[in-house]
């Protein structure tokens, strides 16, 4: 790694110096493409956060792609219900690498306020991997774009190489989650063991 | 706009063979409704939407409700001999009432800007006998109010041009708005549970249900 | 019948030709939800078109089986999200009628106020979002979301969120105008019609625009009517009846509007009717604001925590911006209510969207959707 003292006198100078991971990364990151996939009220501050007054368009991310064939990133917004999750799997199925979640509104984290609900699913955590998670009951715009910053800090720390590389330079690692079935009395199988590992609660009460 | 017994008195005058009650409201809101027989329910809209003092042409609601058996105190007056004298005296009896479904629905005038005259359908049981009339010939509005009622209590209309499950998918096997379903078990992770659904949980915590 | 058997029927009443279907959803580019058209296409004309929702079902009935009285007043406003007062001012009425209590004056003027707030917002999103369909992508929406934006400032400065406000109680209104509110109401109604004519300069006059929805879907009012249609796609089509004037709940009693009515009950009357009713909502706006009385803005005899009604039921309704929202609540004299149902205007909407497209291509299905004006979390609840 080059001496960041050096590197800024460098660039005093009018010479730029980088690393190819560093250009890779600053090139996915200021490039999301969300898919246009709203689901519930949340969809409804996704949309206000890409319109004039919290612009989306700034980071680059301005351009909702209708189709999961052009999209690296899904916005889960709104509550997940058990009739529409496969849909929301197989959506997923078919973004190619690298694909990012992020589970906006506290029914995509956990349920939300329904959680009570015999359709409703606790969590879309429960069948895909979610990289950032934005509470709220709507999350303002403003927390729409500090998480998209925080999947932009996320993204620039990825290393291309190494045992931490990201799944999509990672031949083992899945990219396609297999998807739920309609049961007769819940979705089979209930969760994703694989994605969804939950810490063992215990409670002294 | 008549009151209720003046529309009951019209309504068993015009469909031979209809049986209506009327169900008084405890609420202050003061809206009673008819509740009328299975058999002439078809009739009796029909009647209701197109008599020439009533053009109740616009069915607002339909909504499904659930009565499961309960037992229902009464206080009634028998006659009976206390201290030698035959006395008139308050007594509380019990009395089991059946469970059943029931389908209310709010009809208004768009014609004549009245309204609204609620009716009301019950099944025999909440068992096997939950056939009631579809009302959707009469009122298109229904359509997809009775596929729901279907979906989620489980009713089964009869004439609905197209009953099946609306809101839930099609491989689903309960009725999940009644009194005594029971829902899937998923509530394993649980970081800030309370009151019913800490009771929930607490199956799923290690250690078992006592810990 | 299974599919293969109605697609057999349907092909043999096109001709013999084969039917190509398709699903349109539950993610697709227009915006409205998670809503899934089966559509049965024979080139690119409908024949069959079954809609298909229950994507979004978040039993909120059940729910308000297990909420008091005014733990649901936060879930009314999750139904209809673009509107969320207008949802609360139809439950917090219907409990009213229940409990028979009053709101005071001064409440029912901050309603109003509230509620044409809100059908300004609904009216104008619903014009972006129709246009969105018609292929405008974003340009009449960014303007429809600025004005939006102006709106939710006046909200959040007095309920303290943008969208989901929880404002109505039972009895009145939670809490009091902070001071400037007023002023600042006045300044957004005052520049609102200056946004109106710059949307119909653009708009209403685009031979696009005229094109692709005059003649499209048309409605019968006959069969509106039977169908329970409610709301500006009924005054579409010719039949006048607005609950605002049919029942004068709240102070629409002393308020001077009147009722726009279309004439063919095509897309493009749907269009224009919500462009007229926003600038009678302006006038009742300008009324409101100037006759607002002082005074208290809750009942105080209203118990709001652990009301308990006598045992019976109340069937209220309002006109909410898209339809008759009405509320229907059973009591037993306990906490929670026993049945507690919502009469959901966007359902009762869609019964005749395959009336409406057969025989229309299949372009002309997304317009006609997206004047129809859903919203699935009212829908599916």
């Amino acid at each position: 790694m080059i001496d960041e003292g050096l590197r800024s006198e460098l660039s005093r100078q009018g010479v730029v110096t980088t690393t190819l991971e560093e250009l890779y990364n600053w090139g996915r990151k200021n490039s999301l493409w969300p898919l246009q996939f709203g689901l519930a009220c949340c969809a409804i501050e996704m949309i206000a956060a890409s319109m004039a007054r919290f612009d989306i368009a700034r980071f680059g991310a301005e351009v909702f792609r209708p189709s999961p064939r052009q999209a690296d990133l899904m916005i889960v917004a709104g509550t997940v219900t058990k009739k529409m999750a496969p849909q929301i799997v197989r959506l997923y199925n078919q973004m190619p690498e690298p694909k990012y979640v992020i589970a906006m509104g506290v029914c995509a984290i956990s349920g939300g306020p329904f959680k009570e609900g015999y359709n409703v699913l606790k969590g879309i955590d429960r069948y895909l991997p979610v990289d950032v998670h934005i509470p709220g009951c709507p999350p303002r715009p403003e927390a729409l774009l500090h998480a998209l910053m925080t999947l932009q800090k996320k993204i620039a720390n990825q290393r291309l190489t190494g045992p931490d590389r990201p799944r999509h330079l990672n031949g083992e690692a899945p990219g396609e989650f297999p998807v739920p079935d309609y049961g007769e009395h819940d979705l089979a199988p209930p969760n994703n063991p694989a994605v969804w590992r939950p810490p063992p609660m215990t409670r002294d009460e | 706009m008549q009151s209720l017994e003046q529309l009951k008195a019209r309504l068993e005058a015009a469909v031979p063979g209809v049986r209506a009650e009327i169900v008084p409201n405890g609420s202050p809101a003061g809206q009673p409704s008819l509740l009328l027989d299975n058999g002439h329910a078809r009739a009796a809209a029909e009647f209701l939407r197109d008599d020439a003092e009533l053009r109740l042409d616009y069915c607002s609601n339909a909504t499904g409700v659930d009565w499961p058996e309960t037992t229902v105190k009464e206080k009634v007056k028998v006659k009976k001999v206390v201290d030698g004298a035959e006395k008139e005296v308050e007594e509380v009896r019990e009395r089991k009432r059946g469970g059943y479904l029931e389908a209310v629905y709010h009809l208004y005038s768009m014609a004549r800007k009245e309204g609204p005259v609620i009716i009301r359908l019950r099944t025999e049981n909440r068992g096997d006998r939950v056939a009631l009339p579809s009302l959707t010939p009469v009122w298109r509005s229904c359509e997809f109010q009775e596929r729901e009622i279907f979906d989620l209590y489980g009713v089964v209309f009869q004439g609905h041009p197209d009953l099946r499950r609306i809101l839930m998918w099609p491989e689903f096997r309960d009725y999940p708005m009644r009194k005594d379903y029971v829902e899937p078990d998923d509530y394993e992770y649980e970081p800030t549970p309370h009151d019913e659904v800490l009771e929930r949980a607490r199956r799923h915590y290690a250690g078992g249900p006592a810990a | 019948m299974t599919t293969l058997q109605s697609q057999s029927a349907a092909e043999e009443a096109a001709g013999g030709h084969q039917l190509l279907e398709v699903s349109m959803g539950p993610q697709h580019p227009s915006t409205h939800g998670v809503f899934r058209m089966d559509v049965a296409l024979d080139g690119e004309t409908v024949v069959r078109l079954k809609p298909v929702f229950g994507y979004l079902h978040r039993n909120h009935e059940k729910i308000g089986e297990k909420c008091s009285y005014l733990g649901s007043m936060p879930y009314t406003d999750r139904l209809d999200y673009i509107c969320s007062l207008t949802n609360n001012w139809g439950y917090a009425l219907t409990v009213e009628k229940l409990a028979g209590l009053a709101a005071p004056e001064r409440a029912e003027y901050i309603r109003v106020i509230l509620a044409e707030l809100t059908r300004l917002i609904n009216h104008s999103c619903l014009a972006g979002f129709l246009l969105q369909d018609m292929g405008a992508a974003g340009t009449p929406l960014m303007y429809a979301f600025r004005e939006r934006e102006k709106i939710l400032d006046l909200f959040e400065s007095l309920t303290g969120a943008r969208m989901m406000c929880d404002y109505m109680r039972f009895g009145g209104c939670r809490c009091d105008l902070p001071p400037g509110w007023i002023e600042q109401a006045r300044r957004v109604v005052a520049r609102y019609p200056r946004f109106l004519d710059e949307f119909e300069a653009l708009l209403t006059g685009n031979e696009i625009v005229r094109a692709r929805t005059e003649g499209v879907g048309v409605l019968s009012a006959q069969l509106a009517v039977n169908a329970g249609i409610t709301g500006p796609m009924l005054r579409a089509s010719g039949v006048n009846y607005d609950i605002r004037k049919v029942d004068r709940y709240g102070v629409y009693g002393r308020m001077d509007f009147r009722v726009p009515m279309g004439e063919r009950g095509d897309t493009f009357d749907r269009y224009m009717i919500r462009i007229l009713e926003m600038r009678e909502s302006l006038k009742i706006l300008e009324q409101a604001l100037r006759d607002l009385p002082g005074g208290p803005i809750l009942d105080p005899k209203a118990k709001l925590r652990n009301l308990r009604p006598k045992a019976g039921e109340a069937y209220g309704r309002i006109e909410g911006p898209k339809g008759e929202l009405g509320f229907y609540v059973i009591s037993d004299g306990g906490p929670n209510p026993y049945r507690y149902r919502i009469r959901p205007p966007s359902l009762i909407n869609l019964t005749i969207l395959e009336d409406m497209c057969l025989g229309g291509t299949i372009a002309d299905a997304v317009v006609i959707l997206g004047s129809v004006d859903i919203v699935l979390g009212e829908v599916d609840r």
